[in-house]
């Protein structure tokens, strides 16, 4: 693989105390993926998210993203990624609009741009008719859309999801998807954890968490060919159950 | 700047959403001075005495009339049998009984020595002890008047300096200042902080370019503003409709009830960043600040009058020193080399709370 590297991480580790969150991770994401984080609950998908985005320290190890360091960059870093975590992060109490303009306005984007952009944006959600309503009033599946418009609205080259369609029907969620693939084929980094083993299957490339390390890191063909396993809910049960059974 | 600008909007629209608690924010000060001001007075105005006259001359009549015309007693019954005492009490329509024995008039030019007797009900020791002085003096005034043209071996003259009609609001206006203050600043700050933890959007701000100091500054803003109008309220319907004078420097007045708020919002912040929810939050402020700021702040119960230990803890109240610094400002027209003391440790806890909250906001949300 000559693709060009965006994200890397070397041996990262996160305790809270005597818990060992992350134990020595190490990948690499490349340029235009779309990366899945594949575990089940509580085997640090979100710890080690966290750390990317710089909403959590490291507690040893080395990450780079973009060619910036997030000891020493986090300022750069913040300008060009964008993050969504699982509780869609909108404001209920504000419409639709003053979402979008509260969250361009701290990426600094305002004024006459930010009006065309909020313009377009609204069209192709179309949510012309709900721009006025507040958010608590708008369906999931729409808050949804609209949380990853907004994380995407300051177009960064990176963008963070954190189980992103948790609680929403599968229609929705295969909608959101389209997004998703919109925006990975502008070139966009996609990282996203998940625990839907569908969704692993439209990842480029995946990542299976299980207790703080890393079990496996491939495409899903050759995950699945590796583990003899007809699909990806297989290749899971696999790789995550032998280690638990030791507990 | 402007993205702190567009933050301060979005935390207005916030507040004036909510309108219900807007309105109990802006409308709390008006009441409660109106509840303190004329409700709730410790004042003593028209207790119910009864009088249990075994003489009946004219002395006795003469006092009398002296304590129902001072406006402090109602006379309710008039009795003959002792027994008769304890029902009154019982039934609560007297508060003090006042016995004056055979011959008083008499004994008290033959002999010297007239006894008066007074009796009160002490379920409300407060107000038995107030009855009790009152009655004295009123006696005793009465006593000097018949003497006047002896020779007297003691006078006693007593002036009530800083408050000379006793009125409470004077107390209650520097003690509401502090616990609306406090209710506005760190209860409500801390919990619009800990709301934009729970909803998750916090997140969304952290990852954002902007400073930490930013999201703060736009947190606690409109809280400051909020407070300083009440603030407002407070000092002008203190003055305007209850006659409470400000005798020391306006500048130096306001000025300490700035930093007290400044001090209140840090903590506020502080209380933020070690909740996890807005239950903790509001909790931590309700217990762990209002009652302490209402119960050992001097507001109330008197700090001389607790016992040491307690002394020791509500020195930790930063209400504590606000209010004395208030009220020598404000009623005894003292100057700032008289307060520094004060200012000082409110200013030393605030630096504290913010120190410590920006440490802990460091580490962010882990």
């Amino acid at each position: 693989m000559d693709r060009e590297r965006i994200i890397i991480v070397k041996n990262l580790v996160k305790k809270f105390g005597d818990f060992t969150a992350n134990d020595n991770l190490n990948f690499e994401v490349y340029k235009g993926e779309i990366f899945g984080f594949l575990g089940a609950n509580g085997a640090g998908k979100t710890t080690a998210m966290k750390i990317l985005c710089g909403l959590s320290k490291p507690t040893s190890g080395e990450v780079d993203i973009a060619g910036f360091d997030i000891y020493r960059d986090t300022d750069k870093i913040r300008h060009i990624i964008g993050y969504m975590s699982q509780r869609f992060s909108l404001y209920e109490d504000l419409t639709v609009y003053e979402n979008i303009r509260f969250f361009a306005g701290i990426y600094g984007i305002r004024g006459k741009e930010f009006r065309a952009k909020a313009e377009k944006l609204i069209a192709k959600l179309n949510m012309e008719d709900v721009a006025k309503t507040l958010v608590a009033s708008i369906p999931l599946g729409w808050k949804q859309k609209l949380a990853f418009s907004i994380a995407m609205f300051h177009e960064p080259p990176i963008v963070f999801l954190d189980e992103p369609t948790s609680g929403v029907d599968p229609r929705t969620r295969r909608q959101f998807w389209e997004m998703i693939y919109q925006a990975a084929e502008s070139g966009v980094t996609v990282f996203i954890t998940t625990h839907y083993m569908d969704e692993a299957e439209y990842c480029d490339r995946v990542s299976i968490m299980d207790q703080g390390r890393i079990a496996a890191l491939d495409t899903p063909k050759m995950l699945k060919e590796n583990a003899g396993a007809k699909n990806m809910n297989d290749v899971f049960l696999k790789l995550v159950r032998p280690q638990k059974a030791e507990l | 700047m402007k993205q702190f600008l567009g933050f301060f909007r979005k935390e207005l629209i916030h507040i004036i959403r909510d309108v219900r608690s807007l309105l109990i924010l802006l409308l709390i000060p008006f009441l409660m001075m109106l509840i303190f001001g004329y409700a709730i007075n410790m004042d003593l105005k028209n207790a119910g005495i009864a009088v249990m006259d075994l003489s009946g001359d004219d002395m006795t009549h003469e006092i009398t009339d002296k304590l129902l015309s001072s406006g402090y007693f109602e006379l309710q019954d008039v009795i003959t049998d002792p027994g008769r005492a304890e029902e009154l009490f019982k039934a609560g329509k007297v508060k003090e009984i006042l016995v004056f024995e055979q011959d008083f008039a008499r004994k008290f030019h033959s002999e010297g020595i007239a006894k008066v007797q007074i009796l009160t009900d002490a379920s409300d020791p407060n107000n038995a002890n107030m009855l009790v002085n009152y009655t004295n003096g009123i006696i005793a005034n009465y006593l000097l008047q018949q003497q006047v043209s002896q020779f007297l071996p003691l006078q006693v003259q007593s002036s009530f300096r800083y408050n000379e009609n006793l009125e409470s609001v004077y107390m209650f206006v520097p003690g509401l200042i502090a616990l609306l203050v406090m209710l506005i600043s760190t209860m409500m700050t801390s919990i619009s902080i800990t709301r934009e933890k729970e909803s998750g959007t916090m997140e969304a701000i952290l990852v954002s370019p902007l400073k930490p100091w930013q999201i703060v500054l736009g947190k606690v803003a409109p809280y400051a503003f909020i407070a300083l109008s009440n603030l407002a309220v407070i000092l002008l319907m203190g003055t305007f409709v209850f006659g409470v004078p400000y005798r020391g420097s306006i500048a130096l007045l306001l000025g300490l009830c700035v930093l007290f708020i400044l001090m209140a919002l840090s903590l506020g912040i502080l209380i933020s960043t070690i909740s996890s929810n807005q239950l903790m939050a509001m909790m931590i402020s309700m217990v762990g600040l209002l009652l302490p700021t209402i119960l050992l702040s001097g507001y109330i119960f008197p700090i001389d009058n607790m016992p040491v230990w307690l002394q020791t803890i509500s020195s930790a109240f930063p209400a504590r020193y606000f209010i004395t610094a208030l009220k020598a400002v404000m009623l005894k027209g003292l100057r700032f080399m008289y307060i520094w003391k004060e200012i000082l440790v409110i200013f030393g806890m605030m630096m504290f709370f913010l120190i410590v909250s920006i440490k802990k906001f460091k580490i962010r949300l882990d």
